[in-house]
C-alpha cells in the first residue's frame, strides 16, 4: 500500500520481560479506521504503546508517512501527529478540564495548528464547555472520555491512537463514542482503535484485525471477520454475535 | 506573652527560609521522582557564592541572584552528568546525591575554611524594628517574612495560573501521557530543577545572612527542608507551605519551651503525621 499512513513492519515488542507481539504488520491508510480486537492479554495495549513509542519494538519497523519511528521518544512521535486517547483516559487530575485541553497547545508541544481549537473543540464536546473549569478528576467517565479524545483533537493529528474508549461507559455513552468515532473519520483523522466491544468495532471500523497471543490471526474487513465463525469463537468468544 | 509572640515571628521568618529551600525541592521531587540529598550543599554552596559576591561588590542583591545562578549551572552538571545515570533508582540516588553533597562541602571547606561567616545583609536592613507591643526584632528577619510570602506567591501564580505551570502539574501527575502529548519531559526537567536549584541557591544567600554559613550547615538545614517536605507532601507546593510553618513554628517553640527536647518536639509530631497520613498533608498517591 503505497499511500499507507501507518505502517507497522513486522514488530515485536516487549513488555518488561514478557515477548508481547510477536512479529505484527499492519497498514493504515489516511482517514480510515482499524480496529483491533482480541481477548484482554494479547497484545493490543502494546500495539498501541509502540506506535506511540511508549513501549518501543525491539525489531521491526514502524512508519508513518513514510518515514521511519525507530528511536523517536514518545514527545516526537506526538508532535509528527499522532494523537493517544489512553486506556484510563489518564486525564491530568490537577489540571481543570481548559487546562487538559490546552497542554498539547503548549509551546512545548510544538503545536502545529489546524481546524482544531479550543473554540472547535468545546462545539463538537459542549458537554466539555460546561465543566470548563472544573478539575480533570471532578468529572464523570464519560466527560473523561471525551475530554480525552478532545485533547487528543487540540493536537491536530493525522493519526488517532484509542485503547479501549469504551471501556467502563454505560451503553448510551458506548453509542456517543461511537457517534464521536465515526464524526473524527468524517473529519479526515485515521483512528486505530484497540476494542473489547466488538459491536463497536464492528460498526464502526473499515478494516480488522484480531490478534491472538502476540500475532495476528485474521485480517479483513468487517463484513468478513462476521462471516468467519471460527475466528469468531476461537479468538474472541463471540460466536453467533450478531454484527450490526 | 511578649516571648510567646516573638517565638511566633521567629518560627515564621525561618518558615520563610525552609519554603524557599523546600519549595524547589518538593517541585522537583514531584516531577523527577529524583531525591536531590545535594540540596543542602546546593544551599551552601549558593550562600558562600553570595558571600563572596557581597564582599566583592557590595551589593546584597547581586549576592542573591549570583549565589543563585552559580548553584543552577552546578545543580545542571550534576544533574546531567551523574544523577541522570541512576534512572528510577532511589538508593542510587541517595547514595550518589549524598556523595555529591561532601565533594561540595569539602569544595567549600577549601575555598571559604572552617570558620561561621555571614553573608553581609545590606544597611536598610540591620538593626530592629519596634513591633506594637514595645517588641524588638531585627529587621533582616521580619523584612524575610515578606520576602518569603512575595517568593510564594509569585510561585504560586507560575505553577497554577501559567501554561508553564500546567505542563508541570500535568507531569507530576503522570509523565508518559506527557511526553505523549508531545512535550518534551526532559526539557521540563532542565527547567524545573534549574529553578530549584536557584532557590537553593538564594536561599542560602538570604540565610547565610541571619545563620549563617560553616561546614556540615547544609546537613542542618537539609534536615529541615526534608522535613518540611515530607509533612507538606511530596510534589505538592502548598504542602511546602504550610509544611514550612509547621516546622518553623515547632523548631521555635520547641526551642523556647523544652530546649532540652526541641528536637524531639519537631520530629515527633511528624512520626505521628507519618504514622495516619503517609503522604503528607497534601501528598497523593503516586
Amino acid at each position: 500500500m503505497p499511500d499507507a499512513l501507518l505502517s507497522v513492519r513486522g514488530i515485536h515488542t516487549y513488555y518488561g520481560d514478557s515477548y508481547v507481539l510477536q512479529g505484527v504488520s499492519l497498514e493504515q491508510r489516511e482517514g480510515s479506521i482499524v480496529a483491533i480486537l482480541g481477548r484482554n492479554g494479547m497484545g493490543k495495549t502494546t500495539l498501541i504503546r509502540s506506535v506511540a513509542g511508549l513501549t518501543p519494538p525491539r525489531e521491526g519497523e514502524i512508519l508513518f508517512r513514510g518515514a521511519s519511528l525507530r528511536g523517536r521518544p514518545p514527545y516526537a512521535i506526538a508532535q509528527d501527529g499522532i494523537a493517544l486517547v489512553p486506556q484510563g483516559r489518564r486525564i491530568f487530575r490537577s489540571l481543570s478540564v481548559r487546562e487538559n485541553l490546552l497542554l498539547p497547545t503548549s509551546g512545548l508541544a510544538r503545536p502545529r495548528g489546524g481546524r482544531w481549537t479550543l473554540d472547535s473543540v468545546l462545539r463538537e464536546f459542549p458537554q466539555l464547555a460546561e465543566r470548563i473549569n472544573h478539575s480533570g478528576g471532578a468529572l464523570s467517565g464519560g466527560e473523561q472520555q471525551m475530554l480525552a479524545v478532545g485533547r487528543a483533537l487540540m493536537a491536530n493529528p493525522h493519526l488517532i491512537l484509542m485503547d479501549e474508549p469504551s471501556e467502563g461507559l454505560a451503553p448510551r455513552l458506548v453509542q456517543q463514542v461511537e457517534g464521536i468515532m465515526k464524526s473524527l473519520r468524517e473529519h479526515g483523522h485515521a483512528v486505530l482503535l484497540v476494542e473489547q466491544n466488538f459491536a463497536l468495532a464492528m460498526s464502526v471500523a473499515d478494516y480488522v484485525y484480531v490478534v491472538a497471543s502476540g500475532r495476528f490471526v485474521f485480517e479483513g474487513p468487517p463484513a468478513a471477520l462476521a462471516a468467519a465463525p471460527d475466528v469468531l469463537d476461537q479468538h474472541l468468544g463471540v460466536a453467533g454475535a450478531k454484527v450490526n | 506573652m511578649t516571648s510567646a509572640v516573638l517565638q511566633a515571628i521567629n518560627g515564621v521568618s525561618l518558615a520563610a527560609l525552609l519554603f524557599l529551600l523546600a519549595s524547589g525541592f518538593t517541585l522537583s521531587f514531584g516531577l523527577m521522582r529524583v531525591v536531590n540529598m545535594a540540596h543542602g550543599a546546593y544551599y551552601l554552596f549558593g550562600g558562600y557564592i553570595g558571600l563572596t559576591l557581597a564582599e566583592k561588590t557590595g551589593s546584597f542583591a547581586v549576592a542573591i541572584v549570583g549565589g543563585g545562578a552559580a548553584v543552577v549551572v552546578i545543580g545542571f552538571l550534576i544533574d546531567r552528568f551523574l544523577i541522570r545515570r541512576t534512572g528510577e533508582n532511589h538508593l542510587a540516588q541517595v547514595l550518589l546525591t549524598v556523595g555529591v553533597a561532601f565533594v561540595i562541602g569539602d569544595v567549600a571547606l577549601a575555598l571559604w575554611g572552617g570558620d561561621n561567616l555571614k553573608v553581609q545583609a545590606p544597611a536598610f536592613l540591620r538593626g530592629a524594628v519596634v513591633l506594637p507591643g514595645e517588641i524588638y526584632y531585627p529587621m533582616y528577619r521580619f523584612v524575610l517574612i515578606f520576602f518569603g510570602v512575595f517568593v510564594g506567591a509569585l510561585l504560586w501564580l507560575l505553577y497554577h495560573r501559567t501554561q508553564l505551570g500546567a505542563v508541570v502539574r500535568a507531569g507530576v501527575d503522570d509523565r508518559e501521557q506527557v511526553n505523549a502529548t508531545g512535550i518534551n519531559v526532559d526539557r521540563l526537567f532542565v527547567m524545573v530543577s534549574g529553578l530549584a536549584s536557584f532557590l537553593a541557591g538564594m536561599a542560602g544567600v538570604v540565610g547565610g545572612a541571619f545563620l549563617t554559613l560553616y561546614p556540615g550547615a547544609e546537613w542542618e538545614i537539609l534536615v529541615y527542608a526534608l522535613v518540611v517536605v515530607i509533612v507538606g507532601g511530596l510534589g505538592s507546593l502548598e504542602g511546602a507551605m504550610i509544611g514550612a510553618l509547621i516546622v518553623g513554628l515547632l523548631d521555635a517553640y520547641g526551642r523556647w519551651l523544652l530546649p532540652e527536647f526541641s528536637y524531639f518536639v519537631l520530629f515527633g509530631p511528624i512520626a505521628l503525621l507519618m504514622l495516619f497520613r503517609p503522604r503528607g498533608l497534601f501528598g497523593r498517591e503516586h
